[in-house]
């Protein structure tokens, strides 16, 4: 695809793209069960539980409980899909998701909001950071942070087919729509622009950031590749070593630590196969702050000119 | 169902095993499975609905146990292979490395029986309970129950399942608190004290059954059968049941230090003569 050919139709949140999702699996997988720890609108699961009001279980706020209670729906055969914010997804309940749900081998769907900086204003508290490294250390997790509505729904549908547990992570603000008519894949990279002097790989709504970083790029004479990796667990190995071998210089852009995320991944699967100057556009080892999302992605080093310096300082290394 | 003298007789080979199995890989937790060994013969032998074989994970139209005080596995294990789940000679490997008999119940390595891992405190009412919740939309009639330990409800997260059982009327869960009074640092009165548990389990809206005879097989099979009969009635049933930690060998009876210690030669050779072989045979 070109570059130019990736326009957004519009803005809608990807945890719209959840509860649209949820909602169509209702409708087809009668395994499929939900719960919430009283954030059912936040998560837009409120569709999905005036449809089918007997397969949703309103827990209250009691997240360690919440996950249990799905290790014990998945143990008798439900595919229950947990939803808050990702900050309580994954720091508060990191033991039960662990025990009860990772090492016990179920089969529940781990859905997360409000992840990252941009669910802005209520602060540091609730902008979890961290929850992609601590997710992808857990054997057996599958781990997939997309990037706009259509691939959030895309991928809550998918998840329900997948065996095992999945670690899902999705946002809060509106944000432009631009995978409408593209596949998605659990494992697969979506390739969205080729480039020849470096890959970009991003995640979550670092995707756009970088697809509009591309575009200020080609029109100073840099050809930028542009990966979307939704999927940092499994990784997918073959489409990051094609596209490594032919630029030789990558940028990670994620809205997470630098320390665990996609970055490290990518860098780890790097240093072993194909070694090559690599920059992270992440956070660095710090907490958020209170402020509206583009305020905060600019300030911590997740804005397009963060992603554009990135690109500019790699190729510099590369030569 | 087998009659009482048969399970009385399964009881003390069951502690034997659990002594023996704590012994020879000298690790394990032999005093809450020793008091809690005549809830599991009751409860395998004769309460619970079940198919140990073929062992299907989803338990449909069967009873299902959860353990939460995953620690107490020698005596889980004894009682599953002893009635049907697997091999008695595999309760030879316990702990030992490339075993499917895990320090704590796991279901990782695949062993017939075995549903949830539990180890780490507090989290077995809450899986009981995801269980309950998917028979009752499936219809299922049968029966979910749940162990767990005293000490283990200083665990907040159980008082969140307890809670959340009782607002949703989940009266299809038996949970048996092993109510021993001891854990790991002493008593629970001077570790942290439950106060008065009957009340509390009262506040909180469940049918409560206190079973002071912890420790009589026929007391405990009448009380489980009880709980049972109580079910459906809108209200999750819980059984405070008193037990002896160490109970049936008379150095580890009643105290504390026996929650995670293994004898040594000489106490082995005291306890091995207080739990004479039975016709059942040793694994």
């Amino acid at each position: 695809m070109k570059l130019d050919n990736i326009i957004s139709s519009g803005t809608k949140a990807t945890r719209d793209g959840f509860g649209a999702g949820l909602l169509e699996l209702g409708h087809t997988n009668p395994k499929v069960v939900g719960l919430t720890a009283d954030l059912m609108e936040s998560l837009q699961m409120q569709h999905f539980q005036k449809e089918f009001p007997d397969r949703f279980f309103q827990v209250g706020i009691a997240e360690a409980n919440m996950m249990g209670i799905a290790a014990g729906l998945a143990t008798a055969g439900k595919i229950p899909f947990t939803g808050t914010f990702a900050n309580f997804s994954t720091g508060r309940v990191y033991d039960q998701i662990r025990q009860s749900i990772a090492y016990s081998d179920k089969n529940v769907k781990i859905c997360a909001s409000h992840a990252g900086l941009t669910l802005g204003e209520d602060g540091a508290t609730h902008q979890i950071l961290e929850d992609i490294g601590m997710m992808r250390m857990l054997p057996g997790m599958t781990v997939i942070n997309p990037c706009d509505f259509a691939q959030t729904k895309a991928a809550t549908i998918a998840i329900a087919e997948h065996h095992g547990p999945v670690y899902l992570r999705f946002g809060r603000p509106a944000w432009p729509m631009f995978t409408d008519n593209l596949k998605f894949v659990i494992g697969k990279a979506l390739h969205l622009a080729s480039g020849k002097d470096v890959t970009i790989f991003a995640t979550g709504h670092l995707v756009w950031t970088s697809i509009e970083a591309a575009k200020a790029l080609a029109a100073e004479g840099i050809s930028c590749e542009v990966i979307n990796i939704h999927t940092i667990k499994p990784l997918d190995e073959e489409a990051i070593l094609d596209s490594v071998s032919k630029t030789r210089a990558v940028v990670v852009a994620e809205e997470h630590q630098r320390n665990g995320g996609l970055g490290d991944a990518i860098a780890n699967l790097l240093v072993h196969k194909m070694p090559v100057p690599m920059e992270y556009v992440g956070v660095k080892d710090s907490f958020g702050e209170s402020g509206k999302p583009s305020e905060l992605l600019d300030k911590y080093g997740l804005g397009k000119n963060d992603v554009i310096w990135a690109v500019k300082d790699v190729i510099d290394r590369k030569k | 169902m087998a009659d009482i003298s048969k399970l009385t007789e399964l009881a003390q080979q069951v502690r034997r095993d659990i002594v023996r199995m704590v012994y020879n890989v000298q690790s394990g937790h032999p005093g809450g499975s020793l008091g809690c060994t005549e809830f599991f013969v009751a409860l395998y032998g004769n309460v619970l609905k079940h198919s140990p074989k073929p062992f299907k994970m989803e338990g449909k139209n069967q009873d299902l146990f959860f353990l939460s005080n995953g620690h107490i596995s020698p005596v889980w294990y004894s009682v599953l292979a002893r009635t049907g789940y697997f091999p008695v000679t595999e309760l030879n490997t316990f702990r030992k490395l490339n075993t499917r008999l895990q320090g704590h119940p796991a279901t990782h390595e695949g062993l017939p029986g075995i549903r949830i891992a539990s180890g780490s405190l507090g989290q077995g009412m809450s899986v009981a309970i995801g269980a309950a919740l998917a028979k009752r939309l499936d219809g299922d009639k049968r029966t979910v129950f749940c162990l767990t330990g005293d000490g283990e409800l200083q665990e907040g997260q159980c008082w969140e399942a307890i809670m959340f059982a009782a607002h949703n009327k989940v009266d299809n869960l038996v949970v048996t608190v092993d109510w021993n009074g001891q854990q790991i640092d002493g008593s629970n009165e001077h570790v942290l004290s439950l106060g008065n548990l009957p009340a509390k389990w009262k506040a909180f809206g469940w049918d409560v059954l206190v079973l002071n005879e912890g420790n009589n097989l026929e007391a405990v099979i009448a009380m489980l059968r009880k709980a049972r009969r109580r079910c459906g009635k809108g209200k999750p049933v819980v059984i405070l049941m008193k037990t002896e930690m160490g109970y049936g060998v008379d150095f580890m009876q009643g105290t504390h230090k026996w929650h995670g210690k293994s004898p040594n030669q000489e106490q082995f050779d005291s306890a091995m003569k207080q739990l004479p072989q039975t016709t059942l045979g040793d694994y």
